[in-house]
C-alpha cells in the first residue's frame, strides 16, 4: 500500500508538467511557438518528453508500476476474500465487555426465545448469523464492502483497457472547411491526421459531406455584446458513395455521428473571397482564402498567396476586420465579431513565393525571404484597406485585387475512439465498487444469553471492522431491538389492553 | 421584471446573502468570546437543566449565552443561505434564455460557496458541526467577496460550448464534489490543530481549540465528508466531463489542463483514502494530503481558469 501511495503521488506529480507546458497532441501549435521563443529549452525538454508528458516513457513508466502494484495488492486479496466470503462469523470472544462496545441487561423472556429473537434481529439487519449450542449467537456483516474495494481496483484496469483501444485504433483528424465546399474523408483531405498506433489510412470510413451554410449569432447589445450566443452548420452527408444523401444541423455539443468517425463542429471564422490580376490584366487568382481568427473581435490574420501572377509572384499578408473601426493610437481593428462593415487591411508583396523548393508550407503563412513589399513613392509601406466589393490597384502596374464577398469557414474535427465505452463501463463499474467499499460498513455483533436466578441476562457487543463507522448507534439500535425480546407479544398485548 | 431587473436583483441578493454571512460570523465570533473562559465541561452540559436542576454554577449566564450566540449565528448562516440561492435564482433568470446560473467564473465561484454552506447546513443537525460555523461563515464571505470584486461579469446568455444540459449535470456535480472537499479541508485543518495541541498536552479547559470534538472525532467527520465528496467528484471529472467532452469536442479525453488537474486532485483524494488505511500514514499525514487535494482544486479553479489557457476557459474575464 505504501508503494501504491508513493506511486499515486508521482502520477499527480508527473502529471503537472502536462499542464504547464504546452502539449502535442492538445495544441501543436502552441507547442511550436513556445519551441520558437525558448531555443535553449527546447531540447532539453524535448529530451524529457516535456512536450507529450502522456506518452512518455517515464510517465507510462509511473503508470504500469501502479498497475503492477495494483494487481499485486488485488489478486492475493482475490483468494483471501474468496475464503472470507464463504467463511461463517468468528465465535464468541470469552469477554465481550472488552470489545469497543459492549452492553448488559436484563430482559423478560426466557433464554431461549431470547436467542431466537436475537437471531432474527440480527437476520433482518442483513447480519450472517450463527447461533451456537451455548446459547451464544454470533453475527458478521458488510462482506460486500471488500467486493466493493476490488472491483473499483478492478475497473481501474477495465478504463485503461478502453483507453488503450482508442489509441491504438482510433484516429483524430482537422480539417478547414469553407461553407460551400465539401470533405471526403481520406487523409489527403485532413490539415493534420493523428491516427492510433493500429489505425491505417485504408481503415478510414468511405463518408463524405458537404457544408451547405454556416450561420453565427453575436450578442448585439448589452454588456455582453460581441459574445456568440450559437453557431450551427447545416450538413449534407453520404455515408458512403452511392448511399442517399441525407441532411443534419451540426453545432456545438451536437456532432455528426456516422458509421467509423463522427464529426464535431468545433470553430469557425472569416474566409474573404478575392480576385487577383496580375501585371498583365488576366485573373491570376480568384476565390475565399482562409483566414485565422486571433481574438474574440474576430480580427482575423491571412495570407493571399498567387504564385500565378505574372511577371512576378505575388502574396499578400494581413488582417480580416468584420467590422471596421479605425483610431489614431490602435490603428485599423474589428469592432464587433460580426461581419457588419467588412475590410481587409493588407500589405502586398512582390517577388518569389519560394513554392516550387519543394519545401512543405504554411498556408498561412509568407515565405518573405524572397519577396519585397510593395512601397508607395514617399517609400513607406502601401498598405491597403480594402472595403467588401472594392478594386484597389498595386502600385508599378502589379496588378488588381478584388475583395469579391465574404464566406465563412468552419473547424471540424473528425474522430473515432472505438474504446469509449468500455472506459466509460470501466469508470460507472468503478463508481459503483467505490460507493460499495466506502459505505458498506463490515462489522460483527456477539450476543451471550444466560440465566441466573430464573432471569435472562443478555450481554451484546460489537466491533467495527472498517474505520469512522456508528458502532455505538448501531449497538444502541441492536440493544433497543433485544430489550423487547417478545416483540410481537408486546403490541399483542398493548392491542388487548385498548380493546 | 425584464432580465435586467433580474440581474440588479441578483447582485442585491448575493450582497445582501454576504452582509448576513458576516453578521453569522459576528455571531460566532461572539459564541466563542463568550465562552472564552467557561469550562468546556460546564459547557458540555444543557443549559436550561443546569437551571432547572439546582445545581446552578457561575457560568449558567455565559453558557445561556454561548448557546444563544451559537443558534444564532446558524440561523443567520441560513438565511444568507437562503438568500444566496436567490441570488443564484435570479441570476439564472436574468438571462434570456434562462439557463442555470454557472457559466462563468463568478457563477462557479457562487455556486460553489453556495454548495459549501449547503453541505454544511444539511449536516449540522445530525453530526453537531456548529464549531465548523466560524470556518463555513468566513469562506462564503471570502469567496463572494473576491467573486463580486475580481470575478464580475454581468449577467448574459451562455456561450455555445456551454449549450448542453451535461452543463447542468457535469457542473453541479463538480461544485458539489469541491464543496464537499472544502468542508473536509476545513475538518482536516482543525483536525491538526487539535491533534497537535492534544499531544503536546496543551488542551486547556477553555477556548477554542479545547471547544473543538476531540481529534479522533475531527479526523472522523473529516474522513466522511471526503468520503461523501470523491465519488461525486469521480462522477463529475471522470463520467459526467468526459461524455460532455466526447459531445463537445470529439474526445472524451484529452488532457485539457482543467483535466489534468481534475485527474491530479482525483489522484491525491485516492491518496488521501489509501493513507487512511495505511499504517504510519493514518491520522496527520493523510489530513496533510487532504488539504494538498483541497489545493489542487483551488489551483484549477483559479489557476487554470485565469492563467492558463485550455478549452476551459471559460471564465467570461479578458
Amino acid at each position: 500500500m505504501r508503494t501504491a501511495l508513493i506511486l499515486l503521488f508521482l502520477l499527480a506529480l508527473g502529471a503537472i508538467p502536462g499542464s504547464i507546458v504546452p502539449q502535442r497532441d492538445v495544441d501543436p501549435f502552441a507547442v511550436g511557438r513556445w519551441q520558437d521563443s525558448h531555443p535553449t529549452l527546447t531540447p532539453i525538454y524535448e529530451a524529457l518528453g516535456l512536450f507529450s508528458v502522456f506518452d512518455s516513457a517515464w510517465f507510462s513508466a509511473i503508470y504500469i508500476l501502479l498497475m503492477i502494484s495494483l494487481l499485486g495488492c488485488v489478486v492475493p486479496r482475490l483468494k483471501i476474500y474468496w475464503r472470507g466470503m464463504r467463511a461463517r462469523p468468528p465465535r464468541v470472544p470469552r469477554n465481550l465487555a472488552r470489545l469497543p462496545e459492549s452492553r448488559s441487561f436484563v430482559v423478560a423472556a426466557d433464554p431461549a426465545t431470547t436467542v431466537e429473537h436475537a437471531r432474527s434481529v440480527l437476520r433482518k439487519k442483513s447480519y450472517r448469523v450463527d447461533v451456537h449450542p451455548d446459547g451464544s449467537v454470533s453475527a458478521e456483516r458488510g462482506y460486500l464492502r471488500e467486493a466493493g474495494n476490488l472491483v473499483f481496483h478492478f475497473s481501474v484496469l477495465v478504463v485503461l483497457v478502453g483507453f488503450a483501444v482508442a489509441s491504438l485504433f482510433g484516429y483524430k483528424g482537422g480539417v478547414i472547411v469553407v461553407a460551400g465546399q465539401g470533405f471526403s474523408n481520406s487523409l489527403s483531405q485532413y490539415d493534420e491526421f493523428v491516427p492510433g498506433a493500429m489505425f491505417g489510412p485504408d481503415d478510414l470510413s468511405p463518408f463524405n459531406f458537404t457544408i451547405d451554410d454556416f450561420d453565427v449569432e453575436f450578442l448585439q447589445g448589452g454588456a455582453q455584446a460581441g459574445m456568440p450566443i450559437d453557431f450551427s452548420a447545416d450538413v449534407t452527408y453520404q455515408e458512403s458513395p452511392g448511399q442517399p444523401e441525407k441532411d443534419q444541423v451540426l453545432a456545438v455539443n451536437h456532432p455528426l455521428d456516422l458509421e467509423g468517425g463522427s464529426v464535431f463542429l468545433v470553430g469557425h471564422g472569416y474566409a474573404p473571397r478575392v480576385t487577383v490580376r496580375d501585371g498583365e490584366g488576366n485573373v491570376a487568382y480568384q476565390g475565399p482564402v482562409v483566414f485565422l481568427p486571433q481574438d474574440a473581435s474576430f480580427a482575423s490574420f491571412g495570407v493571399i498567396k498567387v504564385p500565378d501572377a505574372a511577371p512576378e509572384q505575388l502574396g499578400f499578408e494581413g488582417l480580416f476586420l468584420p467590422t471596421y473601426g479605425f483610431t489614431m493610437e490602435r490603428g485599423p481593428y474589428s469592432a464587433f465579431p460580426d461581419a457588419l462593415d467588412p475590410v481587409l487591411s493588407i500589405l502586398p508583396y512582390q517577388g518569389d513565393l519560394g513554392m516550387d523548393s519543394g519545401e512543405p508550407q504554411s498556408v498561412y503563412e509568407l515565405e518573405k525571404d524572397q519577396l519585397d513589399v510593395l512601397k508607395k513613392p514617399d517609400g513607406s509601406d502601401f498598405r491597403l484597406d480594402i472595403a467588401l466589393g472594392q478594386t484597389k490597384q498595386l502600385p508599378g502596374d502589379a496588378g488588381t485585387i478584388t475583395f469579391d464577398g465574404v464566406d465563412r469557414w468552419v473547424k471540424l474535427q473528425v474522430s473515432d475512439s472505438p474504446g469509449k465505452l468500455i472506459a466509460l463501463a470501466g469508470v460507472l463499474l468503478a463508481i459503483v465498487g467505490l460507493l460499495g467499499s466506502l459505505f458498506i460498513r463490515p462489522r460483527r455483533s456477539w450476543v451471550r444469553v444466560s440465566s441466573r436466578d430464573g432471569r435472562t441476562f443478555v450481554e451484546l457487543a460489537g466491533l467495527d471492522r472498517s474505520s469512522g463507522g456508528d458502532l455505538k448507534d448501531e449497538i444502541d439500535e441492536l440493544e433497543q431491538l433485544l430489550q423487547h425480546t417478545d416483540g410481537p407479544n408486546h403490541s399483542d398485548d398493548r392491542n388487548r389492553e385498548k380493546s | 421584471m425584464t432580465t435586467a431587473d433580474f440581474a440588479t436583483f441578483s447582485n442585491n441578493a448575493i450582497a445582501f446573502a454576504s452582509l448576513v454571512y458576516v453578521l453569522a460570523f459576528l455571531s460566532h465570533v461572539a459564541e466563542f468570546a463568550w465562552g472564552r473562559n467557561v469550562p468546556v465541561t460546564a459547557l458540555a452540559r444543557e443549559p436550561l437543566q443546569v437551571g432547572v436542576g439546582g445545581s446552578t454554577t457561575s457560568y449558567d449566564a455565559a453558557v445561556q449565552r454561548v448557546e444563544t450566540f451559537g443558534r444564532v449565528g446558524v440561523s443567520l448562516t441560513a438565511l444568507a443561505c437562503l438568500l444566496h440561492l436567490a441570488g443564484l435564482v435570479s441570476r439564472g433568470l436574468a438571462s434570456d434564455p434562462i439557463r442555470v446560473p454557472w457559466g462563468n467564473m463568478y457563477e462557479f465561484a457562487v455556486v460553489g460557496s453556495f454548495g459549501v454552506t449547503v453541505i454544511y447546513l444539511l449536516l449540522t443537525p445530525k453530526y453537531k458541526l456548529r464549531w465548523l460555523g466560524l470556518p463555513v461563515t468566513s469562506f462564503a464571505i471570502v469567496v463572494l467577496m473576491l467573486a463580486v470584486l475580481l470575478l464580475y461579469v454581468p449577467a448574459g446568455p451562455l456561450v455555445p460550448a456551454l449549450h448542453s444540459y451535461w452543463l447542468v449535470i457535469h457542473v453541479m456535480a463538480a461544485a458539489t464534489g469541491a464543496g464537499a472537499f472544502a468542508i473536509g479541508a476545513m475538518a482536516s485543518v482543525l483536525f491538526l490543530v487539535k491533534e497537535r495541541a492534544e499531544r503536546r498536552g496543551t488542551v486547556k479547559t477553555t477556548g477554542y481549540i479545547a471547544r473543538l470534538p476531540e481529534a479522533k472525532a475531527l479526523d472522523r467527520v473529516a474522513y466522511r465528508v471526503h468520503a461523501f465528496g470523491f465519488p461525486i467528484w469521480t462522477f463529475a471529472a471522470l463520467v459526467a466531463g468526459p461524455i460532455w467532452a466526447q459531445y463537445a469536442w470529439g474526445r472524451y479525453w484529452g488532457w485539457d489542463p482543467k483535466e489534468v488537474w481534475a485527474f491530479i486532485t482525483w489522484v491525491v483524494y485516492a491518496a488521501y483514502l489509501h493513507a487512511r488505511a495505511t499504517a504510519g500514514w493514518k491520522g496527520e499525514a493523510a489530513a496533510v494530503i487532504a488539504l494538498i487535494g483541497f489545493g489542487t482544486v483551488l489551483f484549477n479553479f483559479v489557476g487554470i481558469n485565469l492563467f492558463g489557457s485550455g478549452l476551459h476557459s471559460y471564465s467570461g474575464l479578458d
